[in-house]
C-alpha cells in the first residue's frame, strides 16, 4: 500500500463515515428523547433511494401507497384515541396533523406522476415524502408502548424492521436501483482525485451536524428536545411533553435518513434491504459516543467508515467481520469507564 | 343407494375404458414456479415450455399429453409434485423446475421411482450407488461458463486478470473455475476480492485489483450489483477489457452498468444471440424455429437464457421417445427405462443451447459448444467469433 492508495481508501472511508454520521446521530437522538433503538433507519435511507430513483424513472414510488396506509392508520389511532378521552374537539386538529400533512406531499407525487420534474423538485418531494414516515411509525408502533422497558422497544424495533423490508419488496420490487450523479465534478487534490460526490457527502454531514447544534442550542424546541434527553422526568416536570418531543425527535430522524437516502443513491445500487446494512454500521458509530455523545458519535461513525475501507483493502473476505470485532473493544472500554445512568432503576 | 352404487361402477368403468383408450399416448409432468421468489424465472420456463409445445406437440402422428403444475417456489411442494404426477397421472417423463433446490427435490424422487427426469436448472445430487441415474440437467456448469470465457481471455492474449466477487457461493465458483482454468494454461488470477450484494463501495476492492495491475478483469457478481466494480474501476482509470459469466445478460446490468459495462465479454448460450450465428452453426435453425415459435405464442422475443433449456428439454426428450416408441408401449416401467435408455444412447443432439451427450456417468451433456462469447456493445449483447 503506498501513500497514494491509502490516501484514496481514506477519502473512500471519510465519504461513506459521513453518511453513518448522519444516520448515527438520528440513532441517537431518538434513543435519547425516546429510548427506542430506532433499528428501520437503515431502511428509511434506502426507501428514500428507491423512491428518488422511481421519480427520475417516472414511476410512481411505492412510498406513496405506503405513506397513505401509514396515515390512514395513525388517523385511525388518534381519532380513537381521542374519542376515548373525549376530546372531540381536538379531531380537526389530529386530521390536519395526520392525514392532511403527512399525505400532501405523496398527493403532488401522485399527481404529477408521468412527468420527469427538475432535479431540485425531485428532490425535494422526496425528502418531504419521507419525512411523515418516522413520526407516523412512533404514532402507530411506539407510541401505545412508550412506557415499557428498552429491551421491549428494541424487540418492537427489530420486528418492525423486518416488516418495513418486506413492505418495501412489495413496493419497490427486488431490482436495484441507481440515480443520476448530483454534480459531475472531480477534484484533483495532491495527486488524489477527489468526486465532488465525496465532498457533496461529507459538506452535507457537516452542514446537518451544525444545523442541529444550532437547533438545540438557540429554538425553545431543540432545548426541550435536549433537555428530554438529559432527564425525561425532569423535563416533564419542566412541562415539557413527552409526546410531542418524541415527534419532534421521529421528524428530525426522518429528515436525517432522507439526506443520507438522497447523497447515498447516485453512490451505490440501492436495493429494498441495502438499508439495514448501513444502519447497523451507524449504529455502531452511535455505540462508540455510548448513545448520549453527538460529537463523539460523529468522530466514531466516521472510524467506522475509514475501518471499512481499509479492511475492504486488506482482506475484503473479512470486511464485516473486522468492523463489528471494533463493536467488542469498544463495549468494554464503556462498560469500564462510563458512568451508568439509573434511569432504567427508577421506572 | 343402488342408483348411487350404480352411478359408482359407471364411472369407474368410463375411467378404466379413459385409461385404457389413452395408455399408447406419452404423457410429460412439467413444474415449474408460477408463483413465489422463483417465479421471475419459473414464468420464463412456462414460456419455453409452452413454445416448445407449440413447435412439435405430438410423436407418430399422436399427441403428446402435457400436465403443467406450479411449484410455488417451494421444494417440498416441487417433491409433492413429482410424486404425485407419477403416482396418479403415471406420467412418462418428469419435467423441472425453476429453482436448483426444486430441481433437486425433484431428481430425488426421479431416481427413487425409475422415472426419468428432464431438469432444466443446475442439481447436485449424488449418483445412485445402483444401476443408472434417473434424471439429466439441461444447464451448463459453472465451471464451464469460467472456462469457456478463460480460453478467450487466453486466444486474446490475455495473460493476467484480476477478479472481485459476491462473498457467496457463486464468487467461489467463478473463483475456483478462473483458478482451475489457471492451471491449464489460463490467465494468471492475481486477486481474489470479494463484495456483497448489498455493500456500499467496492472502492477498496477495486484500488488492489489496479495495483496489482492485470491485463483484464473477471467479474464474479450476479445481475444488477455485478456493474458495481466495472463502475468503480473504470472511475479508478482501469483501462482494461471486463470478462464475465453468463450471470450478467441481464437488463439491469445493462442499464446501471451503462459506458462502463460498455465492451464486457461474457460467456452465454448460444440461443442469447441465436438471429447472429452463422449459417452453419448447430443452434442457428432450430434456435430460429424456437425463437419463431416463441414469438408467435408470447408476442415478444426470447431475450432470456431460461426458456430455451425448457425447449431443450424438449427437444432430447422428442428425440428419445422415437427410439423408445418402437421398444415399449408409454405407462409402462419397461417404456421409462427404454427412454432414459435411449437418451443415454442418442449422441450430438442438437438444441438451442448445447449439443447435449448424456451418460450415465454424469447428469450434465453438455460441452464447450454449448457457450459462445458475446460482448456487449451500445447497450447490446453481440456475438463474438
Amino acid at each position: 500500500m503506498n501513500s497514494q492508495i491509502a490516501a484514496i481508501l481514506t477519502i473512500d472511508g471519510i465519504a461513506s463515515g459521513a453518511i453513518y454520521v448522519l444516520i448515527a446521530i438520528g440513532f441517537v437522538l431518538i434513543f435519547a428523547v425516546t429510548r427506542i433503538i430506532f433499528v428501520p433507519f437503515g431502511d428509511m435511507t434506502a426507501f428514500t433511494a428507491l423512491t428518488l430513483a422511481s421519480l427520475e424513472g417516472k414511476q410512481l414510488p411505492g412510498t406513496v401507497g405506503m405513506v397513505a396506509v401509514l396515515a390512514a392508520l395513525a388517523t385511525l389511532m388518534e381519532i380513537f384515541s381521542l374519542w376515548r378521552a373525549d376530546e372531540l374537539k381536538r379531531i380537526p386538529r389530529a386530521l390536519f396533523f395526520y392525514l392532511v400533512l403527512p399525505l400532501a406531499p405523496a398527493a403532488v407525487i401522485w399527481l404529477t406522476s408521468g412527468t420527469l420534474l427538475p432535479a431540485a423538485a425531485r428532490i425535494v418531494l422526496t425528502v418531504a415524502v419521507i419525512l411523515p414516515i418516522a413520526p407516523l411509525l412512533n404514532r402507530i408502533v411506539y407510541r401505545p408502548i412508550a412506557d415499557s422497558t428498552v429491551l421491549v422497544l428494541l424487540i418492537v424495533s427489530v420486528a418492525l424492521h423486518f416488516a418495513l423490508s418486506g413492505l418495501g419488496l412489495l413496493f419497490f420490487g427486488p431490482e436495484g436501483v441507481r440515480t443520476e450523479s448530483l454534480i459531475d465534478y472531480t477534484a484533483i487534490i495532491a495527486g488524489t482525485p477527489v468526486s465532488g460526490q465525496a465532498m457533496l457527502i461529507v459538506a452535507s454531514a457537516i452542514f446537518f451536524s451544525f444545523l442541529l447544534y444550532l437547533f438545540f442550542n438557540y429554538t425553545l424546541y431543540g432545548k426541550a428536545l435536549y433537555a428530554t434527553s438529559i432527564n425525561r422526568t425532569g423535563a416533564r416536570l419542566m412541562g415539557i411533553r413527552p409526546q410531542q418531543s418524541g415527534t419532534i425527535a421521529f421528524l428530525v430522524g426522518s429528515l436525517l435518513a432522507a439526506v443520507s437516502g438522497i447523497l447515498i443513491a447516485p453512490v451505490n445500487t440501492i436495493f429494498y434491504d441495502s438499508g439495514f446494512i448501513i444502519g447497523l454500521k451507524a449504529f455502531v458509530g452511535a455505540i462508540i459516543g455510548g448513545m448520549v455523545s453527538f460529537p463523539v458519535t460523529a468522530i466514531g461513525s466516521a472510524f467506522v467508515g475509514i475501518l471499512e475501507s481499509f479492511a475492504a483493502f486488506l482482506s475484503s473476505q473479512f470486511k464485516e467481520v473486522i468492523v463489528f470485532s471494533v463493536l467488542i473493544p469498544v463495549l468494554l472500554w464503556r462498560s469500564y469507564t462510563l458512568v451508568h445512568a439509573e434511569e432504567e432503576d427508577d421506572e | 343407494m343402488r342408483k348411487y352404487v350404480f352411478g359408482l361402477t359407471a364411472l369407474t368403468a368410463l375411467s378404466f375404458a379413459a385409461t385404457a383408450s389413452h395408455a399408447q399416448e406419452l404423457t410429460v409432468g412439467f413444474v415449474t414456479s408460477l408463483s413465489g421468489p422463483a417465479s421471475s424465472i419459473g414464468l420464463n420456463y412456462e414460456k419455453g415450455m409452452n413454445a416448445a409445445y407449440a413447435w412439435k406437440g405430438e410423436i407418430n402422428g399422436q399427441k403428446i399429453k402435457l400436465i403443467k403444475l406450479d411449484d410455488g417456489s417451494d421444494p417440498s411442494a416441487a417433491t409433492k409434485n413429482a410424486r404425485k404426477l407419477v403416482e396418479q397421472d403415471k406420467v412418462d417423463v418428469l419435467m423441472g423446475t425453476s429453482s436448483a433446490p426444486g430441481t433437486n427435490a425433484m431428481l430425488t424422487v426421479a431416481n427413487e421411482l425409475k422415472v426419468p427426469f428432464i431438469g432444466v436448472s443446475p442439481v447436485n445430487v449424488p449418483l445412485p450407488t445402483e444401476g443408472h441415474p434417473w434424471g439429466i440437467s439441461m444447464v451448463q456448469t459453472p465451471q464451464l461458463m469460467v472456462k469457456v470465457i478463460a480460453d478467450r481471455m487466453k486466444r486474446d492474449g490475455i495473460k493476467t486478470v484480476g477478479f472481485i466477487g459476491f462473498s457467496d457461493s457463486w464468487g467461489d465458483l467463478v473463483y475456483n473455475g478462473a483458478k482451475a482454468a489457471e492451471t491449464n494454461g489460463g490467465p494468471a488470477v492475481l486477486t481474489n476480492e470479494r463484495y456483497a450484494r448489498t455493500d456500499t463501495s467496492v472502492t477498496a476492492q477495486a484500488l488492489k485489483v489496479v495495483a496489482a495491475k492485470p491485463d483484464g478483469f473477471l467479474n464474479g457478481g450476479s445481475a444488477t450489483q455485478a456493474a458495481l466494480p466495472l463502475l468503480e474501476l473504470r472511475k479508478l482509470g482501469f483501462q482494461g477489457p471486463f470478462f464475465g459469466t453468463p450471470s450478467l445478460l441481464n437488463r439491469d446490468f445493462v442499464r446501471i452498468g451503462a459506458k462502463a459495462a460498455e465492451g464486457t465479454q461474457v460467456s452465454a448460450g448460444p440461443v442469447v444471440v441465436t438471429s447472429q450465428l452463422p449459417n452453419g452453426h448447430f443452434a442457428k435453425k432450430i434456435g430460429t424455429e424456437f425463437h419463431d415459435s416463441f414469438k408467435k405464442l408470447t408476442g415478444s422475443d426470447a431475450d432470456d437464457g431460461f426458456s430455451g433449456y425448457a425447449f431443450d428439454g424438449w427437444v432430447v426428450l422428442l428425440e428419445a421417445a422415437k427410439t423408445a416408441m418402437a421398444k415399449a408401449k408409454p405407462g409402462t416401467p419397461e417404456f421409462r427405462e427404454a427412454l432414459m435408455q435411449a437418451i443415454y444412447a442418442n449422441k450430438d443432439v442438437a438444441g438451442v443451447h448445447a449439443v447435449y451427450n448424456f451418460t450415465p456417468k454424469s447428469y450434465y451433456g453438455v460441452d464447450e459448444r454449448s457457450l459462445v462469447v458475446v460482448k456487449l456493445a451500445d447497450g447490446k449483447w453481440v456475438y463474438q467469433p
